[in-house]
């Protein structure tokens, strides 16, 4: 089966150093999401860990000949849009309402 | 056969008046309520009337007539009915009760003419007659203990009519109490009647007992006596009398009507409708015998020297239903049941005669207050003087009759009745001597009612005498006067029947009960009989002249002697101005043991320890648990990220461990789908 697959310029770098290269992403994700104190750099990791997470996706699809994989990259893609809109208008609404975004500060959901 | 009478419409009815006057009594005109009160008991009783004549129409008569009208408990093979039961013990109770009954009603109307709580005293009435006679038509010891608690409770209610006087309230409560103790032994006989005989049927049970006449003593004696303790607390009798007297702090009507007619001789209906068990105990038989004679002599004894009119008229019914429990106790139920009909005659007519004195006198009891009211109020005179003669026992008045037939048969009853007679016979002497000592107090000479009351037995005797009624006390201290006709027709009616009541005779009624409790003695049959009731009747009425001359002596004339009586025997004086100090000894035996281990056994240990150990462990688990976790919910976002950083490498860290111990591990998708 691998054999009758044209091969492709991908398979020019092994598909380890994808994964290995989403896992560093997805690690500096998970720590600027645990150390950073701003809530917009917070915010920023989180779209990181989605993109180490898709470059995975896309990785095992090409491996595997999955199409699942490459659709399900898609929809994270979607969700994130649509996270990104949302989350920047309540940090906007936040800072508007605290004049802070350090989110040490901001332990209340009361105002 | 008997479906078109209608039984269920005597008690219901005065259930109705019950429930008018109860829930729409405070807000209706005077007379409606007195309509509503007096009407619904005068159609019971119209249709007792009507039942009783087309019950005697039947020759010979059918008994007993059972109609049933649905089941109210059916677990198993236990089957408890509403069924009703008419047959002559319950066709005479039924007369009394609301014969009796709507008269007390008239008399009412005049008597608590002025009182707060008309149309509550009212309701409280009529639902006491809807009970009782719940309780003499039960076919069924379930249904019959409904009755029984009912009268209980409206006998509180209405002891406890005097809502703000504490001593009434305290009064109720005694007696509720007192009778809660006689029911546990009621309850108690109901549970072994199940596991003896499956059933709480009085028919099937009675047909049952029948039916094995090898069946003696044993358990039946367990039942008979279980029963007993239950009759006690109904029926006043030692040990459980003590509620009686304090009774008398209720309206006058009241104890007329339920702590002297009717009520209180629940306890020897009971035992005459179950005389099929006692007939086959001769032990509980002899205790029935014991306690209604000791408690006819004592309570006799107690009567001597009571001063308040209610209370020597409550110790007199103690002591008549005393004679009703000896008659019981000598198996001669239809003299006992003849003598409760004249009782309630006589002692219903002397309970409304004492209300008409202390209402003309505006609320006085205390008999050294009274004297030379034969002028002033001549138709209470009169008319209690028939109750006096009556209950003494004077021929040809409607107790002598009732007396002379028990005191006949107990002396018929072997060495045992004997002694029992001339118990009895000593007690009929007290009975005429305290009965005449109230009738010259009250009646005959000179007025005391201005007089601080008079030094008769020196200072002991204040401390007693001196309840009144409290509404009364605020009115303005008029002339002493007759009372209204409202109260006094109901007196000449049960004027006539404590004159004429008797004449039907121990022979005819005891023939007339003997399908139920089986037939009397009768001194006809029986050699010498005829002689030896003569002369047991010649001496009775011999022995009531005796106490009429040693009560004219000591109270008939102007120098008082029973001073110096008092004064020279000091002591037995003294022990019965006490009542023997049975209140005084229950309350430092019994009352107190009970209130201080409630305190500090139940209160301590109980409630203390147990109720409010278990809530503040409960509680402080909580807290501690809160304490702990509530640092969770920090509301600090990196806090939060924290956690579930630990969670996400705790879960990855269970994914690969396996796989990298090569030993399996936890298959992370296996945990995902749910595996």
């Amino acid at each position: 089966m691998h054999a009758a697959v044209a091969p492709s310029i991908f398979d020019a770098v092994p598909s380890s150093w994808y994964l290995i290269l989403s896992a560093l992403l997805f690690t500096l994700g998970v720590v600027g999401f645990l150390i950073k104190r701003t809530l917009i750099t917070v915010f920023m990791s989180i779209e990181l860990m989605l993109n180490a997470v898709n470059l995975s996706f896309v990785t095992f699809a090409h491996d595997w000949h999955q199409v699942k994989g490459q659709i399900f990259v898609f929809f994270v893609m979607m969700v994130a849009a649509a996270e990104a809109a949302v989350g920047l208008a309540i940090i906007i609404a936040i800072f508007r309402a605290r004049s802070t975004l350090n989110v040490d500060q901001i332990d209340l959901m009361k105002l | 056969m008997g479906q078109h009478l209608h039984l269920w419409l005597i008690p219901l009815l005065p259930l109705a008046g019950f429930l008018v006057n109860g829930l729409l009594g405070s807000r209706l005109p005077k007379w409606l309520v007195s309509t509503v009160a007096l009407a619904f008991p005068l159609a019971s009783f119209l249709l007792v009337l009507r039942t009783a004549q087309i019950f005697l129409s039947y020759k010979p008569s059918p008994i007993p007539w059972l109609i049933r009208y649905g089941s109210w408990i059916s677990a198993g093979p236990m089957h408890i009915d509403f069924t009703l039961y008419l047959d002559q013990l319950t066709l005479v109770m039924l007369l009394i009760i609301t014969g009796v009954g709507f008269l007390i009603h008239i008399y009412s109307v005049g008597y608590m003419a002025h009182e707060e709580g008309y149309w509550r005293y009212f309701s409280y009435l009529n639902l006491f007659l809807f009970f009782m006679t719940v309780l003499v038509l039960a076919e069924n010891y379930m249904v019959m203990f409904v009755g029984w608690e009912g009268v209980g409770l409206a006998s509180y209610l209405l002891i406890g009519f005097y809502l703000d006087k504490k001593s009434a309230a305290d009064a109720g409560r005694k007696a509720f109490v007192v009778n809660r103790i006689g029911d546990f032994g009621f309850l108690l006989g109901m549970f072994l009647l199940l596991a003896q005989f499956g059933t709480l049927s009085i028919w099937n049970i009675n047909n049952s007992v029948a039916a094995n006449p090898a069946v003696q003593g044993g358990i039946l004696t367990a039942i008979a006596l279980c029963l007993v303790v239950g009759a006690c607390g109904k029926s006043a009798q030692i040990p459980l009398y003590i509620w009686l007297p304090d009774a008398m702090e209720g309206p006058t009507p009241v104890s007329a009507l339920i702590h002297a007619a009717t009520m209180v001789t629940a306890g020897v209906y009971m035992i005459a409708r179950t005389h099929w068990i006692f007939d086959r105990s001769p032990f509980a038989l002899a205790v029935v015998a014991i306690i209604g004679a000791a408690t006819a002599f004592f309570a006799a004894t107690v009567a001597l020297v009571q001063t308040d009119i209610k209370r020597v008229l409550a110790y007199s019914t103690i002591s008549q239903l005393g004679y009703m429990f000896l008659g019981c106790g000598v198996a001669a139920y239809s003299a006992a049941i003849f003598h409760l009909m004249t009782h309630a005659f006589f002692k219903a007519l002397l309970f409304l005669a004492a209300g008409s004195v202390i209402h003309g006198l505006n609320g006085e009891q205390n008999l050294l207050k009274m004297g030379g009211l034969r002028k002033k109020m001549p138709v209470t005179f009169w008319t209690m003087s028939a109750g006096i003669f009556a209950i003494a026992g004077f021929w040809p008045l409607a107790g002598f009759f009732s007396k002379d037939a028990i005191l006949y048969e107990a002396f018929q009853h072997g060495t045992f009745g004997k002694s029992l007679y001339f118990v009895g016979l000593l007690t009929a002497l007290l009975t005429s001597f305290y009965m005449f000592r109230l009738w010259y107090l009250a009646f005959f000479g000179e007025s005391r009612t201005d007089a601080e009351g008079i030094e008769e037995y020196g200072a002991a005797v204040h401390a007693h005498s001196s309840t009144k009624l409290v509404l009364e006390a605020e009115h303005e201290p008029h002339a002493v006067h007759e009372s209204p006709w409202s109260m006094l027709t109901p007196l000449v009616i049960l004027a006539l029947l404590s004159f004429a009541g008797g004449w039907i005779g121990i022979e005819r009624f005891g023939n007339f009960l003997a399908p139920v409790v089986g037939q009397v003695l009768d001194p006809a049959t029986l050699p010498g009989g005829k002689r030896l009731d003569l002369t047991l009747s010649v001496i009775a009425v011999a022995v009531a002249a005796i106490g009429w001359y040693f009560a004219r002596i000591y109270y008939g004339r102007k120098n008082w002697r029973p001073a110096q009586v008092a004064a020279a025997l000091s002591g037995p004086y003294n022990l019965l101005v006490h009542k023997y100090w049975i209140d005084e000894l229950y309350t430092n035996t019994i009352v107190r043991p009970l209130t201080l281990g409630s305190r500090y056994i139940l209160g301590w240990i109980g409630e203390g320890v147990i109720i409010r150990g278990s809530a503040w462990l409960l509680a402080g688990i909580t807290t501690l648990l809160g304490e702990f976790v509530r640092r969770w919910q920090s509301g600090n976002l990196r806090s939060y990220s924290g956690w579930l950083a630990a969670g996400a490498a705790a879960l990855l860290f269970f994914a690969v461990i396996g796989t990298v111990l090569g030993i399996g591990g936890v298959d992370i998708r296996m945990v995902w789908a749910g595996h």
